[in-house]
């Protein structure tokens, strides 16, 4: 089984968002997720006062990263006193290494792990596949990835991009079964196979929705039973949870698991919401021996107190991908992160830098629409980071850009140069243009025509 | 009542007539317009590619351009919004910020002026009986009018045919029209292909930017459409 696929390879972002721009099929499978996601958000807005309790939620999580160092001693002291291990890992190599050497002292041959984009942050699956150790993905989408060695195209639904066809297809091939294009077949294939593994597993690996700092608990919610099973049946417990998803209290708690998944399914709830305090206790039938919490900071915490802090609001909801009009047209494998979409662009250069080579192209693939900033639950100002990220890149080819906006600079802020460069440009339509439109142009404007007309005279002629 | 107008650099570049037609339009309705000889551009094209200071350099020319009391009226959303939205973080902590917070309290786009104030322009004489809208997104999300345009389409006189979609970006994007080409034109065209589904005659937003991308690519891809600013909608 493949344990994943290296994001570092490949084409440049461009030509992988042309390809995907080709993809018809996927292309559909994105529309129409997106549009359901669209319908289940306007139900939330008129039904529950969704925009209320956005506000209400933004000050929640503003006050949460305020607090945040106050707020991860808490929740450390609480999940140590209700018996927990926590460890906090400075990056992401050692939030990985602290996985691996636990699982290489336990002496386990097999991980089974629920829905963590933390962990694809880290690339736990290959640094444990590299000791040796094989790991299982229990969640639907995030199995079927596994099983055609693909990258989530989404923060909550990594398999989106594909439709029930392509998964029977890849069922049958896994498999050697007749296994119809059926939900209900497919569904109960993948919980036979998956059942076993869950058995057999010596530690269960999730992620972390929220940590409740008051009470030292872990908040994993999902709708597939999945997560439960990995956090209550193996004898280890594993909880990866990024280093700003604290809440102080259960008053705030309350109020972010509900919002949560209105913002990411357009529902009032999730089938389940685990909430795990502490490893099972003397006279407790279920439940793990062990729970090790690991906080991964990762870049996080030196966020705090810069213009880009706001980004650590994120409750990770996924809502901000489904409004893009980027991401539904080219979806989140093209991307090239873990995390895809206008929180992507966003938090990929914060986590990785700004002049980081995915860090330095994501926050262009953006129109700046601003879509992302109504669709978030959190109220956070995605398409303002963007601007700001942008003005903070500095790679050898920005820099060469800048050379260009110097040179703008300087002849715009001069009325007299700019009169000129506006007679040049006239002339220039009027005489390339002579029949209403220009079909080609030299230069770098030729990525303006490879794409479009342009219109040599306004309003165009008829 | 007298205002100053931003002409915009992209009307000055490829659509002289949308400026001159803004101004017919307001006077027409008894507005005394000026309009600043020595103005240049909002320097929203470099601020959102990335380079603050080249565009504060170009700003700054806006900012001594329309300084005084004077409304300012500009025929682009995506404009008005780079001076009541982006010159707050573009002049964080810089001399021009008190400048530019009251530039941004006495700029309005076209028909939100219009709106505001009260105004009917009726439609030109050349006005189809019917257009489709197409929200810009800094019109929209920045300047949060989905009203005034509406309004003002309708004070004319002019029926509205809402198309599929209307509030989902065009794809233009400034700079990423150029950075992601094929996503901009994949983005254009279903913009296209809505406006032309709407069945109305033309297509009309408040913003040239949008117009030529979406009319630029609805040619290349088959689907032509009549379009114009909504300055040339009201245009006697």
């Amino acid at each position: 089984m493949t344990t994943g696929v290296s994001y570092d390879e490949g084409p440049p972002l461009r030509a992988r968002t042309a390809a995907a721009v080709a993809d018809e099929q996927l292309r559909a499978n994105l529309q129409a997720t997106a549009a359901s996601w669209t319908t289940g958000r306007e139900k939330m807005r008129d039904a529950f006062g969704f925009d209320q309790m956005r506000e209400r939620a933004r000050e929640i999580r503003r006050g949460n990263i305020r607090q945040l160092p106050e707020l991860l001693d808490r929740l450390e002291e609480r999940v140590r006193a209700n018996g927990g291990i926590v460890y906090r890992a400075a990056d992401r190599d050692a939030a990985a290494k602290y996985v691996v050497d636990l699982a290489q002292a336990r002496g386990a041959k097999l991980v089974a792990k629920s829905k963590s984009m933390a962990t694809e942050e880290i690339k736990l699956n290959e640094a444990l596949g590299e000791a040796g150790v094989r790991v299982v993905e229990t969640d639907l989408g995030e199995w079927i990835l596994q099983l055609s060695g693909q990258r989530p195209s989404h923060i909550i639904a990594p398999a989106v991009h594909l439709n029930r066809t392509e998964i029977a297809e890849l069922f049958r091939a896994e498999s050697g079964e007749d296994i119809p294009d059926e939900r209900e077949a497919l569904v109960a294939y993948a919980r036979r196979r998956l059942r076993a593994e869950f058995a057999a597993a010596e530690i269960g690996v999730s992620g972390v929705n929220l940590g409740v700092a008051d009470t030292g608990t872990l908040c994993v919610m999902e709708n597939e039973g999945n997560a439960r099973l990995v956090t209550a049946l193996p004898r280890i417990h594993v909880a990866m949870m990024g280093a700003e998803r604290v809440v102080a209290d259960w008053d705030e708690a309350a109020h972010i698991l509900q919002l949560l998944p209105m913002a990411a399914i357009g529902d009032d709830a999730s089938t389940y919401v685990n909430l795990i305090t502490g490893p099972r206790r003397e006279g407790e039938t279920d439940g793990p021996e062990e729970l090790h919490l690991v906080i991964l900071d990762g870049g996080r915490m030196a966020l705090r107190g810069t213009e880009f802090e706001e980004a650590l609001d994120c409750i990770r909801c996924g809502a901000c991908l489904y409004s893009c009009p980027m991401w539904r047209t080219v979806g989140g494998q093209a991307y090239g992160s873990p995390y895809s979409g206008p929180i992507g662009a966003v938090i990929t250069p914060l986590l990785e830098g700004v002049s980081s080579p995915r860090g330095s192209e994501l926050p262009f693939l953006s129109s700046l629409c601003g879509a992302c900033h109504d669709a978030c639950p959190v109220g956070i100002p995605l398409h303002d980071l963007l601007v700001k990220i942008r003005g903070a890149v500095s790679t050898p080819a920005h820099r060469r850009a800048r050379l260009g906006a110097r040179v703008w600079a300087a002849m715009w802020r001069r009325p007299w140069a700019y009169r000129i460069g506006v007679a040049m440009t006239r002339g220039g339509l009027r005489m390339l243009g002579r029949k209403g439109w220009i079909g080609r142009l030299p230069g770098p404007a030729g990525r303006w025509t490879s794409q479009r007309d342009l219109p040599a005279r306004w309003p165009p002629p008829r | 009542m007298r205002v100053m107008l931003m002409r915009t650099c992209l009307a000055d570049h490829v659509a002289p007539g949308v400026a001159k037609a803004t101004i017919r339009v307001l006077e027409r309705l008894g507005v005394s317009v000026t309009v600043p000889k020595a103005q240049t551009c909002c320097g929203q094209p470099g601020w959102s590619a990335g380079h603050p200071d080249q565009a504060r350099t170009v700003a700054r020319q806006a900012l001594k351009v329309f300084a005084g009391t004077d409304p300012v009226v500009v025929p682009s959303g995506s404009c008005a919004a780079m001076l009541t939205h982006g010159y707050a973080d573009l002049f964080a902590g810089e001399d021009e910020e008190d400048a530019a917070r009251d530039l941004a309290a006495r700029t309005f786009e076209l028909t939100q002026f219009i709106h505001q104030n009260g105004l009917t322009p009726a439609a030109a004489g050349d006005a189809p009986a019917t257009v489709t809208y197409h929200d810009s997104c800094h019109m929209l999300r920045l300047l949060r009018e989905r009203d005034s345009p509406r309004a003002v389409i309708a004070g004319a006189g002019v029926e509205l045919l809402e198309m599929a979609d209307t509030d989902v970006c065009c794809g233009f994007g400034g700079a990423f029209s150029i950075t992601f080409p094929e996503v901009s034109g994949a983005l254009g065209e279903q913009k296209a292909r809505s406006a032309a589904d709407s069945d109305a005659e033309e297509l009309v937003a408040c913003d040239l930017s949008c117009l030529i991308h979406i009319v630029g690519r609805g040619r290349r891809v088959g689907v032509p459409l009549r379009a114009r600013h909504i300055a040339e909608l009201l245009d006697r």
